[in-house]
């Protein structure tokens, strides 16, 4: 066993040595459908001197994998748009990109210019927008067809049939139902502690119609596959991806408005491999690669005539759930402060600790 | 002399792996911890040092009820471990045969082969409303509607029995195995009946590899993540949770590293209450199994 | 039943059969009250499954086993008044001595104050009052072997069971607690059953032997009776040392038989045991050292009695051990004859390669029909 360790390594070390000095890793730090294998390949085939290393995580597992290295050990970052510029100010974690090294022409330019004003510091942009998606709700319309709001996953005439992920979306949403406007509130933090308090209340309240809180894609696709479940809090993709095996589960973007969320490009500050980097977010940019991408990831891609990219499934998908008006009526998730995560983390500690009750 | 000097070099080359691996894999990195958990976030990239991290804990309910609600949690499901691995250590110790030993020892491995996540999802499967029990008690005919056995305490504590269990049955096996069978048989040839042979020389015997398996299943319960998580419900918070949540998602590594060490003191407590009351040494136990 | 009341321990026809192994065959005896019993036999005789069907461990598969006249099948073996020593002892390591001992008295739900003094009455008689406090492994051999009976006899057994308790002792140590073993028993006046493949053993402490083979027991009797009147080949082939020759009978003559050995040696020998041999028939014939004489060839051949077996040999070697030293003779035919010689360091003693006689008389010759 030690002797094949030996040889392993002695072989690996002479395969390093062998490999041309330009040749480049670009170690993508991303989330679980944003790298397909296919692409993966095509862009390695037209790179040859570029290998890809993907490690799968999500946005706070991100941030949190940047800080502990101070920005290092990775050369790309997907980060939704609203974790870069309070985290930037923070932990220094990402550097400023160079926009003259993308090609701008082609992204949506509201996605591109939001995302810009929101990743600005100094003067330098710190992230360019990739996919992009909502937070919303699923129902199965013939088993819940009043679904619409936020709250209606309250309604007891549900009770024990619906379900939530435990985390800021539902917080967000919930207080939009409320009548108030958290991202307003963050310009004012005691505003926005008395609106978590009241999104609490109401939460707590709300528990014993749950059935469970949901912790993952997987688990909420099999409770609402199974109808244990009518109605949840949802991604919209995957609503998109039950959709595509029952006709009858549908995204509903609720109607204060679905929250939408840009998931970015952003360059960790003591990455090394820069202009792969910047090849990558070019190759996938082009309208073949962003068909593969949208393809895996369910979601659109904030480039312009997005919605045509996506397979034939997800844009039936899209159209049986969104009208113009509610795109419209879309609310961003905007910058989040510094110290809104503790505050946030504290109301969700206090709804999880509640006994309803049970 | 120099006979010496090479018995001594051997002496720190062997005993160098060990130092190295408890030094730069268990002692600096806690020291680090520790460290971080002194420091008070005051703005953004300023740092004072300080408790108040602690005194946070134990200022908020939530947490130190949750430390509560885990540590008794992990007890159960250690006392859970000890009714249901004592019989079939004992078993596998003293009345299999040599042949069956080994099988019965692999059936007890058996959960270890997969990992927490799949282990848990088997439990998804088995037990939520619309899974395999709930359709055969209807098949049965013995409930007219479906029922959810997933999400709730119980289920989350049998989840934790069904992993740990085979860290409470091996170092019973290996104490019980070294019982002469006559110490039993002398036991009711002196008088004794089944439950005081059981109480006043089986257990007694046995205590040593009884205390290191509770050591050992307690602390892998209450630092276990996966499974409270996957298979608890609405209310069932779990502590080391709580420490993801405060590293992860609150990015608040400074009581995310406090509450780490809380939990490391209060489950050290907890161990070393026990060893009082059982009147044991570590000595005695886990260094024996 | 009240005929066997004097009886402490009666077995009759005890039968063990594991599947088509018969462990224990027909095994009957009855032990007086009082009495230092042995069972004696080679391992794998059925002895120790005797002696668990006795404790309780096993169930008969038939036969009945009575205490104190008393039927105990079916008695579970924590209501037998039957103790046992095991072969290890089976001290209780997490107890020290006297939890030990008053492990039992607990059982039987004796109060504090009694099971005080009688461990410390026990203690006493064992001649160890100052252990009570010790943990067992703080004991020397001899003391554990002691408090092991100890905590037998403070419960008041009717039989006391030794499962060759002294096989663990070394030589010196064995040889001191046999005496003390026979001592303690005098002392208690309880009756002992004792189980052992030590001969030796067997015979200094008993007042009766059993002696077993193959699940049956072959002769019970005293040390003595078993040493000099073997009523089977068995046993006396088993029972202290002996010469053995296997032969053909030539003659008969009343109670006196000739035999002509494998090897071509004639003999005169009493016939033993059951069946009489006639002439042609294979014998046993057995004598043990200590009755052959051994004179060095010429000098002592007119003290030879007329009609005693005399055979010419040379020594082979002299086995030394004080008062129980032996010389190795080598006959004409080639065989080693043992006998007992007395060396005093003198110059008559025998050395090796010196021509010798041996002469011994055929009432030692004993002979069983094969």
């Amino acid at each position: 066993m030690i002797m094949k360790l030996a040889i392993a390594g002695l072989l690996a070390t002479t395969v390093m040595a062998a490999v041309p000095a330009q040749a480049e890793t670009l170690r993508l730090l991303t989330w679980g459908s944003y790298a397909p294998e296919e692409l993966v390949k095509k862009f390695e085939a037209k790179y040859p001197d570029i290998t890809v290393e993907v490690t799968f995580s999500n946005n706070e597992e991100m941030v949190a994998k940047l800080r502990a290295t101070g920005g290092a050990g990775f050369d790309l970052a997907q980060p939704s748009h609203d974790r870069i510029f309070a985290v930037q100010q923070e932990y220094n974690i990402y550097k400023p990109m160079d926009l003259s090294k993308i090609d701008t022409s082609v992204m949506e330019p509201k996605l591109l210019d939001g995302v810009k004003a929101n990743t600005t510091i100094d003067g330098e942009v710190y992230a360019v927008p990739h996919q992009w998606g909502t937070s919303g709700l699923m129902a199965n319309k013939t088993m819940a067809p009043d679904v619409k709001a936020w709250g209606d996953l309250c309604d007891p005439q549900y009770a024990g049939k619906t379900s939530m992920r435990l985390r800021r979306t539902i917080l967000l949403g919930m207080a939009f139902d409320m009548g108030e406007d958290p991202f307003a509130a963050y310009a004012d933090l005691d505003k926005y502690q008395e609106i978590l308090d009241k999104v609490a209340d109401k939460l707590i309240a709300c528990k014993d119609n749950l059935k469970a809180y949901w912790k993952g894609g997987d688990d909420l696709s099999a409770m609402m596959m199974s109808g244990e479940i009518v109605a949840s809090e949802t991604w919209d993709s995957t609503a998109y991806k039950l959709y595509a095996e029952n006709k009858d589960i549908v995204f509903v973007p609720p109607k204060t408005g679905a929250l939408a969320w840009i998931d970015t490009f952003a360059l960790p500050r003591k990455g090394e491999a820069d202009d792969a980097a910047y090849k990558w977010i070019n190759f996938v940019l082009e309208p073949e690669n962003v068909k593969i991408m949208s393809a895996s990831t369910g979601s659109r891609a904030s480039v312009k005539g997005a919605k045509d990219l996506l397979p034939d499934d997800k844009k039936a998908a899209v159209n049986a759930a969104f009208t113009d008006e509610d795109i419209a009526n879309l609310k961003f998730f905007a910058n989040i402060p510094a110290g809104v995560e503790d505050m946030e983390g504290k109301t969700l500690e206090k709804i999880k600790a509640a006994t309803g009750s049970e | 002399m120099k006979q010496r000097d090479i018995k001594r070099l051997s002496l720190i080359l062997l005993f160098a792996p060990f130092a190295l691996w408890i030094l730069l894999l268990i002692v600096l990195p806690h020291l680090g911890m520790f460290y971080i958990s002194l420091r008070e976030k005051v703005a953004p990239r300023t740092y004072e040092f300080g408790l108040e991290n602690y005194i946070n804990f134990f200022a908020e309910p939530i947490y130190w009820n949750t430390l509560i609600r885990t540590g008794s949690m992990s007890l159960l499901v250690t006392v859970l471990a000890l009714l249901l691995g004592f019989p079939i250590a004992y078993y596998i110790a003293k009345i299999a045969g040599h042949r069956s030993r080994g099988a019965l020892f692999l059936m007890c491995l058996i959960p270890l082969w997969v990992s927490d996540l799949i282990r848990a999802f088997g439990w998804i499967l088995l037990l939520r409303e619309t899974g395999i029990i709930s359709s055969s008690l209807q098949w049965a005919g013995l409930v007219s509607t479906p029922v959810e056995f997933l999400y709730n305490d119980a289920t989350v504590i049998m989840g934790l029995v069904y992993t740990v269990i085979l860290f409470m049955i091996v170092p019973l096996v290996s104490t019980l195995d070294g019982m002469d069978d006559a110490m039993v048989e002398a036991g009711y040839n002196l008088g004794g009946n089944g439950p005081t042979v059981l109480r006043r020389i089986i257990i007694p015997y046995a205590m040593p590899g009884i205390v290191s398996g509770c050591i050992v299943v307690f602390m892998l319960t209450a630092g276990s993540y996966l499974t409270p998580i996957l298979l608890g419900g609405k209310n069932s918070s779990w502590f080391t949770e709580q420490i993801y949540d405060q590293f992860i998602t609150r990015y608040n590594w400074e009581s995310g590293a406090a509450f780490g060490f809380l939990l490391l003191a209060f489950t050290s407590l907890v161990v070393w209450g026990g060893l009082k009351l059982s009147g044991q040494t570590l000595n005695s136990t886990v260094a024996r199994s | 039943m009240q005929a066997h009341t004097e009886n402490d321990l009666e077995c009759i026809r005890i039968q063990k059969h594991f599947g088509s192994v018969r462990a224990v065959d027909d095994v009957s005896f009855e032990i007086p009250k009082g009495s230092f019993f042995s069972i004696l036999g080679p391992s794998g005789c059925g002895k120790t499954t005797l002696m668990r069907m006795i404790a309780g461990f096993e169930q008969p598969s038939s036969g009945d086993i009575r205490i104190k006249g008393k039927s105990v099948i079916g008695t579970p073996p924590n209501r037998r008044n039957v103790k046992m020593v095991f072969q290890h002892l089976a001290l209780f390591p997490m107890m020290n001595v006297y939890e030990n001992i008053a492990y039992g008295l607990r059982c039987a739900g004796a109060s504090k104050e009694v099971i005080r003094s009688k461990v410390h009455d026990v203690l006493e008689r064992i001649s160890l009052p100052d252990v009570a406090n010790r943990e067992i492994s703080q004991l020397s051999g001899g003391q554990k072997q002691r408090i092991a009976i100890a905590r037998c006899m403070v419960l008041d057994p009717d039989v006391l069971l030794l499962d060759e308790p002294l096989g663990a002792l070394d030589l010196k140590l064995r040889e001191a607690m046999k005496i003390e073993l026979k001592l303690l028993q005098h002392q208690f006046d309880t009756t002992f059953v004792y189980i052992t493949h030590d001969q030796s053993e067997a015979l200094v402490m008993s007042d009766n032997v059993a002696i077993m083979n193959q699940g049956k027991f072959v002769q019970i009797g005293t040390p003595q009776e078993l040493y000099h009147n073997p009523s089977a080949a068995f046993v006396a082939g088993f029972v202290g040392d002996t010469n053995r020759w296997a032969g053909r009978v030539t003659r008969v003559e009343g109670n006196t038989v000739e035999v002509e050995t494998e090897a071509g040696l004639a003999m005169r020998g009493s016939i033993r045991g059951a069946g009489a041999p006639g002439v042609g028939d294979k014998v046993s014939a057995f004598v043990r050292p200590e009755f052959i004489t051994a004179a060095k060839a010429g000098i002592s051949a007119g003290q030879t009695g007329s009609g005693q077996n005399v055979i010419d040999g040379r020594v082979d070697s002299i086995l030394f051990n004080g008062a129980n030293s032996r010389v190795l003779v080598r006959d004409r035919a080639g065989e080693l004859i043992e006998a007992d010689v007395v060396l005093t360091g003198g110059p008559q003693d025998l050395k090796p390669r010196d021509d010798v006689t041996l002469s011994w008389s055929p009432e030692q010759t004993m002979s069983f029909k094969a």
